[in-house]
């Protein structure tokens, strides 16, 4: 009887966000696959995909993404990681997360509003600009608004924050006693760190690079400020399809490709962390 | 007598406005087991550090080998450490983990492989070389941080609280395999423990630490039996401890140090008349411990209420709380304690 | 560690840091210019812009619009997430690591993804696009972030709480009210002010969503379609002042915590 009433509460008290999920989550994503299979002129099939591997502007996205995506990974991998070592190693314990919630701070703006001031700093008469002629380092001010570099910049400006949080956190939590082990056996400082530190904290760079990747190749707004139009990535390819005619068919489509790509990337993620525990 | 391996002399360690430790000189033998005993804060784990070349002293000298070894980083010294969380790599194998000292000398893979499964046999864990620390239990962990120091064959093997993590039973049996790995191996060891009977099993020099200095030195059996201050007396096993006042008022006894006091050990305390003891009045058992193969007893002077005896009766002795008895033992069973 | 290697090290993260602010300091200090250009040279300080900014109606109701879509989507959000973390943690049901990972699973969905399928789906039942869409949207990925947190907290030591309570005699009710909610309520407070500053800046699914009624995101980006003045700075750093307090709110609600 008790029993009987204990699986009604549990069930009671789960089912709404269940529910909230399959109904808002789930369907939403099943007619958008549903969507995918048809046509904007009515007819069933693949079409859409078909109409995106045959068409080079289209491949030539998914192609922008990727390797945007991986420069902006890499990259930010590279800057984070001193400076999460700085930070964990150099600062004094009293100031680390001061530092630390400094360094995030400028992150508490809107995300609109940050790669909107991006795009003032690079302007043509902006910021770097000035400065860059100012000490006669350019004869003339550069292009760098509206171009790859600028999206890459705006990118890696985000997650540089992000990767510095993630490895930060892995390198404090490695304990003290392994690197005097280390020393102990006869390891000088780089060893030390190549042999003991940099695996130990290779969780927190692959947790930190498979969100920036994740992140990064499904942002609208980075690319769209920033980029110009000059080179399209898969979301705004996406977003045209919707706004100008209206395709739902093939944005469904293309947002499915766009996934497929992430769930690869995932599930090589996971491959890996399994290897790593065996 | 032999050269020490390891001289210690006037060290001190402070941090800031604490004195961790106070002006301690120390000498150890070849070949020996010394156990650095004392309550934590006694500064036992710091000299152990200084040992290792973990902490360089704020003074005072470390001669390992006839070498100056005070300001020598860890890598440099003859001597490894058996940390206390063990500290094995958990990215390794356990062969991994054993061979990396090796790895740090320069030693080919095939011949750091081959020394590595010797350690490992040699501690007792055979053919754990291809497994993970996380799939080892404690004593195994603990075995292969053994091996892991052992193979690179030190002078000294440092062992800061190894023992703690285990069960009673485990601790027993490591204790004995510690002592017999310590022979087959040769190398000094120094142990850090607060358990003394930990001390009293392995050590051949027995040093008994409080607040930062060395408050007695020797063999076991001499620090038991005659302790030479009241901590050590009250640290290493129990005693009926008479301070100076307490002990004058008591006519059989002999004077006592002004600053000092007589202590018994439990088990040389009778609680009947019989001829030869010294007298101590009398006293009222206040509480019966069974232990197993005897009695605890603690009793109640009756002259002196401030006076507490403990003392240990058969196991099958028909006493109680309540009962009168008539402490006292034999006059070279007084320990005299001048501090 | 050597003189030099510290040196390097100090600079390096100086330079990190300097990048970091870069923009944001750039936007404030172009809030404050007298002239109609957000660019060098700085001719304020001024508060021309902020006063455009407090006078344009359509930037102010897009505020309240985002605050209360922020509000509310994270209420529920919180409501839910802690009612199906306290039954996975309370209870045993088949399948519950499935559930759970289904709960978790818009974590690992692009926004743009989430956003679509809903108007998508809205589309499909006829459902109009509105601030209510935007904020069912929202209560999506908020949910996931909620329950993680809260599940997280909701370990052993909850249970044997709990369990101490009915053992002296509380009802489920009770031990709800009187023991987890209290205990849970760092977690719970923390979920839901992660879940405003979530909702707060979300730009995609509001976008999409949304159509005459808007949020302040969505708002921004329309006034950046219509060119670049000080304006937008000056509703840029508003934003980044009302980010600012909400992350201290929620480091002294965490932090402050800590020690009870």
């Amino acid at each position: 009887m008790q029993r009987r009433a204990d699986a009604a509460l549990a069930w009671g008290l789960v089912a709404p966000a269940l529910v909230w999920t399959l109904l808002f989550f789930v369907l939403p994503l099943i007619a958008m696959a549903a969507l995918s299979l048809t046509s904007q002129q009515g007819g069933v099939g693949i079409g859409n995909y078909l109409g995106f591997a045959e068409n080079p502007v289209y491949r030539q996205a998914l192609i922008n993404s990727l390797e945007v995506t991986a420069i902006v990974t890499l990259l930010s991998v590279l800057l984070a990681y001193p400076f999460a070592w700085i930070l964990a190693e150099m600062v004094p314990a009293r100031w680390q997360r001061i530092v630390l919630l400094c360094a995030v701070l400028p992150f508490w703006t809107s995300y609109v509003v940050r790669s909107y001031s991006w795009l003032l700093v690079l302007a043509k008469n902006g910021v770097v600009n000035e400065a860059l002629v100012a000490f006669r380092l350019v004869s003339a001010p550069l292009q760098l608004a509206n171009t790859r570099m600028a999206t890459i910049i705006g990118f890696v400006h985000f997650f540089v924050m992000l990767l510095t949080l993630t490895i930060f956190a892995n390198l404090k939590q490695v304990s003290p006693s392994y690197r005097k082990a280390a020393a102990d056996l006869g390891a000088d400082p780089v060893r030390s760190f190549l042999f003991i530190t940099l695996p130990l904290t290779l969780p927190g760079i692959m947790v930190g690079a498979f969100l920036t990747f994740v992140l990064a190749i499904g942002d609208y707004i980075t690319p769209q400020i920033l980029g110009g139009n000059n080179e399209i990535l898969m979301p705004q390819l996406i977003m045209m399809q919707i706004g100008r005619r209206g395709d739902f068919p093939l944005a469904s489509a293309l947002s499915l490709v766009l996934m497929a790509v992430v769930t690869l990337a995932y599930v090589a993620c996971a491959r890996w962390l399994k290897i790593e525990r065996a | 007598m032999t050269a020490p391996l390891v001289e210690i002399r006037g060290v001190s360690q402070s941090f800031g406005h604490i004195e961790a430790i106070s002006n301690v000189s120390l000498s150890i033998a070849p070949g020996s087991y010394t156990v650095l005993l004392g309550p934590s804060g006694s500064g036992k784990t710091t000299l152990l550090s200084i040992l290792g070349g973990f902490l360089t002293p704020t003074s005072g000298r470390v001669t390992i080998g006839g070498v100056d070894c005070t300001s020598l980083p860890p890598a440099r010294r003859p001597t490894t450490t058996v940390f206390q969380d063990y500290a094995l790599f958990p990215h390794m194998s356990v062969g991994g983990n054993v061979g990396f000292g090796l790895r740090m000398r320069g030693v080919a893979r095939s011949e750091r492989g081959r020394l590595a499964r010797e350690a490992l046999a040699t501690v007792g864990l055979p053919d754990v070389f291809d497994r993970r620390p996380h799939q080892l239990s404690g004593g195994q962990r603990q075995r292969v941080a053994l091996a892991r120091a052992l193979v690179v064959e030190p002078a000294v093997l440092l062992l800061d609280e190894p023992l703690g993590a285990l069960d009673l039973k485990l601790r027993r049996q490591m204790q004995d395999e510690l002592k017999a790995l310590q022979k087959r191996v040769g190398a000094a060891f120094v142990h850090v423990t607060h358990d003394q009977e930990e001390a009293m099993a392995l050590a051949d020099q027995c040093v008994v630490m409080n607040h930062g200095r060395i408050e007695d030195e020797g063999p076991p059996d001499r620090v038991y039996a005659r302790p030479a201050s009241r901590f050590s007396a009250g640290f290493m096993g129990e005693s009926t401890l008479m301070p100076f006042d307490v002990a004058a008022a008591l006519p059989g006894l002999p004077p006592a140090p002004r600053d000092g006091a007589i202590a018994i050990r439990p088990e040389n305390l009778r609680l009947e008349r019989q001829p030869g003891l010294i007298a101590l009045g009398e006293a009222r058992v206040t509480t019966v411990v069974f232990q197993g193969s005897y009695k605890r007893v603690q009793a109640v002077s009756i002259v002196r209420p401030d006076l507490l005896f403990i003392a240990r009766a058969e196991a099958g002795a028909a006493i109680a709380p309540g009962d009168i008895c008539m402490p006292g033992c034999r006059p070279d069973d007084l320990i005299i304690l001048s501090r | 560690m050597g003189a030099a290697v510290r040196l390097a090290a100090s600079a390096y993260a100086v330079i990190i840091l300097g990048f970091i602010f870069l923009p944001v300091a750039t936007l404030v200090l172009f809030s404050l210019q007298a002239t109609s250009f957000p660019i060098p040279p700085f001719t304020g300080p001024s508060l021309r812009w902020y006063g455009a900014v407090l006078s344009d109606t359509r930037l102010t109701a897009a505020l309240a619009n985002s605050l209360l879509v922020a509000s509310l989507s994270s209420l529920v959000a919180v409501v839910l997430g802690f009612l199906s973390a306290w039954g996975f943690a309370r209870f045993v049901l088949p399948r519950a690591a499935l559930m759970r990972g289904l709960i978790t699973l818009p974590l690992t969905v692009s926004y743009l993804m989430i956003g679509m399928g809903l108007l998508i789906l809205f589309n499909t039942i006829g459902m109009p696009k509105s601030l209510l869409a935007a904020g069912l949207g929202h209560v999506v990925i908020n949910l996931p972030l909620c329950f993680a947190i809260i599940y997280s907290q909701l370990g052993d030591h909850q249970i044997t709480l709990e369990r101490a309570a009915r053992d002296l005699g509380a009802s489920e009710a009770r031990v709800l009210a009187l023991i987890t909610v209290p205990v849970m309520a760092p977690a719970i407070f923390a979920s839901f002010f992660l879940s405003m500053t979530f909702s707060w800046d979300e730009f995609v699914i509001s976008f999409l969503l949304t159509r005459f009624e808007t949020t302040l995101p969505v708002e921004i980006w329309n006034l950046l379609r219509s060119g670049l003045t000080p304006k937008t700075n000056a509703i840029g750093s508003l934003v980044f002042a009302v980010s600012v307090v909400l992350a201290f709110a929620l480091e002294l609600l965490l932090i402050r915590r800590k020690p009870a």
